[in-house]
């Protein structure tokens, strides 16, 4: 039990013994080393993250990984806790960087500077966020993770981004703020920030320092609901990802959950603590902004002709079904919502790979054409010289073809792939909850279901743009090896989740019954009987 | 005391909200150090307020109740820290967007 304990703090160390790496062997893009040295630790990093899960997989539903930092006894030192939870968000991150990273190395790395050790730090920071127990720790990640996105959502250069990049730090910048209110306001009421302690000490609360405690948690609410792109605090999001570069976009698909995972994380921890009468904050006020952040996502994908700012709005739609989710709070819903974080994320950034590729092998009067639909600014990069690296694959307009229907069914929700199985638990799970069916029940089933139409209706419309009017009939297309790959295994592992979805579902029903169990997270944390 | 401290705190962050919501990038960056300083200050208050009392325990016999929480002032150093940092980072960005737009707008608009 104590060596698994280690196991937590490897997917930190790892990303962050890459990026000194990266900052001691300098800034050398063009060497074929260092690159294969970053895809080395990219790997090592996947390979914790998928010993972390393995290893809570088979050790027992409420098996959580518990690691003081410095060995300081737990409600006064700053402890990383390993449950399910942040084990298959570590794992969906590090896959997603993985891939990013490959895409990255064909030719995207040397656009500009610092690339790998910045996209190291990204990863530190959201495995992190993710993995630790500490309010303000979660804080201190969440900087770091922001500080590496600001130099890779300048990647590349150019005016789009810089102009997009300066609103992206500012909002960060006044979400960081807000942040360290609700950790204060939460500090000065319960007198600690270990989010298990937290959970223990909210019951008992002195009545006049109730008002207090909630508005510290209505403020930390709101730098979460920034962070996961929620209505109406969103207005950045379309800009920062469509102008990032994409491999880098890539990887923000799962910025956005981190948003959705600490709001799981603190609301089902200490709000839904059985004990304290406030098993429904701010439950109806997340419904509404997940509505709502639906509806906007739904309808701002159908006004895009370009495919990176669909593939925005799309993120905007699954951050809203994540927040419904969250605020129907039942461990059906919360099932449904696990494996589709896990499937929306790998779908999203495959998207995001793919509108690379298309736009690479879109003859460039089709590229003129939708820029100037598109009326968003001018891409400044010029097509790449090194044109001759690339092979020609048998085949290849099939393989993008398919792999763009791919992603569209899993995004729109269609069976029989991922999306599907993913909302119809939740459907099925609110409509079987107690209660039910009540007006929250209809409003996540429309929801769900309309923004799957709207969904499936931009995306067959962005397809038949690219694959039927606008791609070369005769040409032969090049695609590089390197490129084309993360996208496919990030499709296949969509695929392969709707295969095994009964042992996945399975594994994340008990996740979610761990989390709904708030009881078992803080007396794994804290042991009744003293020091772990 | 506690009414000084929360007059500044009011203070700055009104000004600071104030400057963020200007159209200059200049004046949203001086906003954004105004908020980071409200922010800072009311950290250290969640402290509670204390006068003459260290926050360093010393002596195995020392009543805790003569000394003033310490983890609020390591909370506010890690904070203005990070913050400072950020600032740092956001100017950097402020003088490319106004390199490459030529104009300080925030939407590199202008006039």
């Amino acid at each position: 039990m104590a060596d698994m304990n280690h196991i937590a703090i490897l997917p930190i160390l790892v990303p962050m013994a890459a990026a000194i790496a990266n900052v001691v062997l300098g800034d050398q893009r063009s060497s074929n080393r260092i690159v294969g040295l970053n895809i080395a630790f990219s790997v090592i990093s996947l390979l914790v993250a998928a010993l972390l899960f393995t290893v809570l997989a088979q050790s027992g539903q409420t098996a959580a990984a518990v690691y003081p930092l410095g060995n300081w006894p737990v409600p006064f030192g700053i402890v990383l806790v390993a449950d399910r939870l942040a084990a298959i968000m570590v794992l969906t991150t590090s896959i997603l960087s993985l891939a990013a990273l490959l895409y990255a190395s064909a030719r995207w790395h040397s656009r500009g500077t610092n690339f790998f050790p910045l996209f190291h730090a990204l990863t530190m920071g959201l495995n992190g966020a993710f993995l630790t127990g500490d309010l303000f720790n979660l804080f201190v990640f969440f900087e770091l993770l922001l500080a590496a996105s600001y130099g890779l959502a300048l990647h590349g250069g150019g005016r789009n981004r810089v102009r997009a990049a300066l609103h992206y730090v500012a909002i960060n910048l006044v979400a960081s703020f807000l942040f360290l209110i609700g950790v204060a306001l939460i500090y000065g009421t319960t007198g600690t920030l270990n989010m298990a302690d937290i959970a223990r000490a909210v019951p008992h609360i002195a009545a006049e320092d109730r008002g207090l405690f909630e508005a510290g948690a209505a403020v930390l609410g709101i730098a979460f609901l920034i962070k996961a792109g929620s209505w109406p605090l969103h207005f950045w999001l379309p800009n920062t990802y469509s102008s990032a570069a994409p491999p880098v976009a890539a990887l923000f698909a799962v910025m956005t959950k981190v948003g959705f995972y600490a709001i799981l994380r603190l609301w089902t921890l200490v709000f839904a603590n059985s004990s304290g009468p406030d098993f429904t904050f701010g439950q109806n006020t997340l419904l509404m902004l997940g509505v709502a952040t639906i509806a906007y996502g739904s309808i701002g994908a159908l006004s895009c002709k370009a495919l990176d700012r669909l593939a925005s709005y799309l993120i905007l739609v699954s951050a809203g079904t994540l927040l419904l989710a969250v605020a129907y709070n039942a461990p059906g819903v919360t099932t449904g919502a696990l494996y589709y974080v896990v499937v929306a994320t790998l779908a999203a950034g495959a998207l995001f790979l793919l509108k690379d590729v298309i736009d690479q092998i879109l003859p460039a009067e089709a590229q003129v054409l939708a820029v100037s639909l598109e009326l968003y600014g001018d891409e400044e990069e010029t097509l790449d010289e090194d044109e001759e690296v690339s092979r020609t694959i048998p085949a290849a307009a099939t393989l993008i073809s398919w792999c763009f229907a791919i992603a569209a069914l899993v995004m729109a929700g269609l069976p029989p792939l991922s999306g599907f199985i993913a909302k119809f638990a939740m459907i099925s799970a609110a409509l079987g909850a107690e209660n039910a069916p009540s007006a929250a029940t209809w409003w996540i089933t429309g929801a769900l279901i309309v923004s799957g139409l709207l969904v499936l209706v931009a995306m067959v419309r962005n397809g038949i743009n690219i694959f039927w009017t606008s791609l070369p009939e005769d040409g032969v297309l090049r695609l590089r090896p390197l490129e084309i790959g993360p996208i496919v295994v990030l499709l296949a592992l969509c695929v392969l989740l709707a295969a095994m979805a009964g042992p996945a579902m399975g594994f994340f029903a008990e996740t979610a019954a761990f989390i709904h169990a708030p009881l078992g997270y803080i007396e794994t944390v804290m042991p009744p009987g003293g020091a772990p | 005391m506690e009414l000084t401290l929360a007059l500044a705190i009011g203070v700055l962050a009104a000004s600071g909200v104030y400057l963020l919501l200007r159209p200059r990038t200049f004046q949203v960056i001086v906003g954004l150090s105004l908020v980071s300083y409200a922010v800072n200050l009311f950290i250290l208050a969640m402290g509670r307020l204390r006068m003459d009392a260290a926050p360093i325990l010393s002596g195995a016999e020392a009543n805790p109740a003569d000394y003033t929480d310490p983890v609020p002032q390591a909370l506010v150093l890690t904070a203005i820290v990070i913050g400072f940092a950020m600032t740092a980072l956001f100017l950097v960005v402020l003088l490319a967007a106004r390199g490459l737009t030529g104009n300080d707008h925030v939407d590199g608009k202008g006039n």
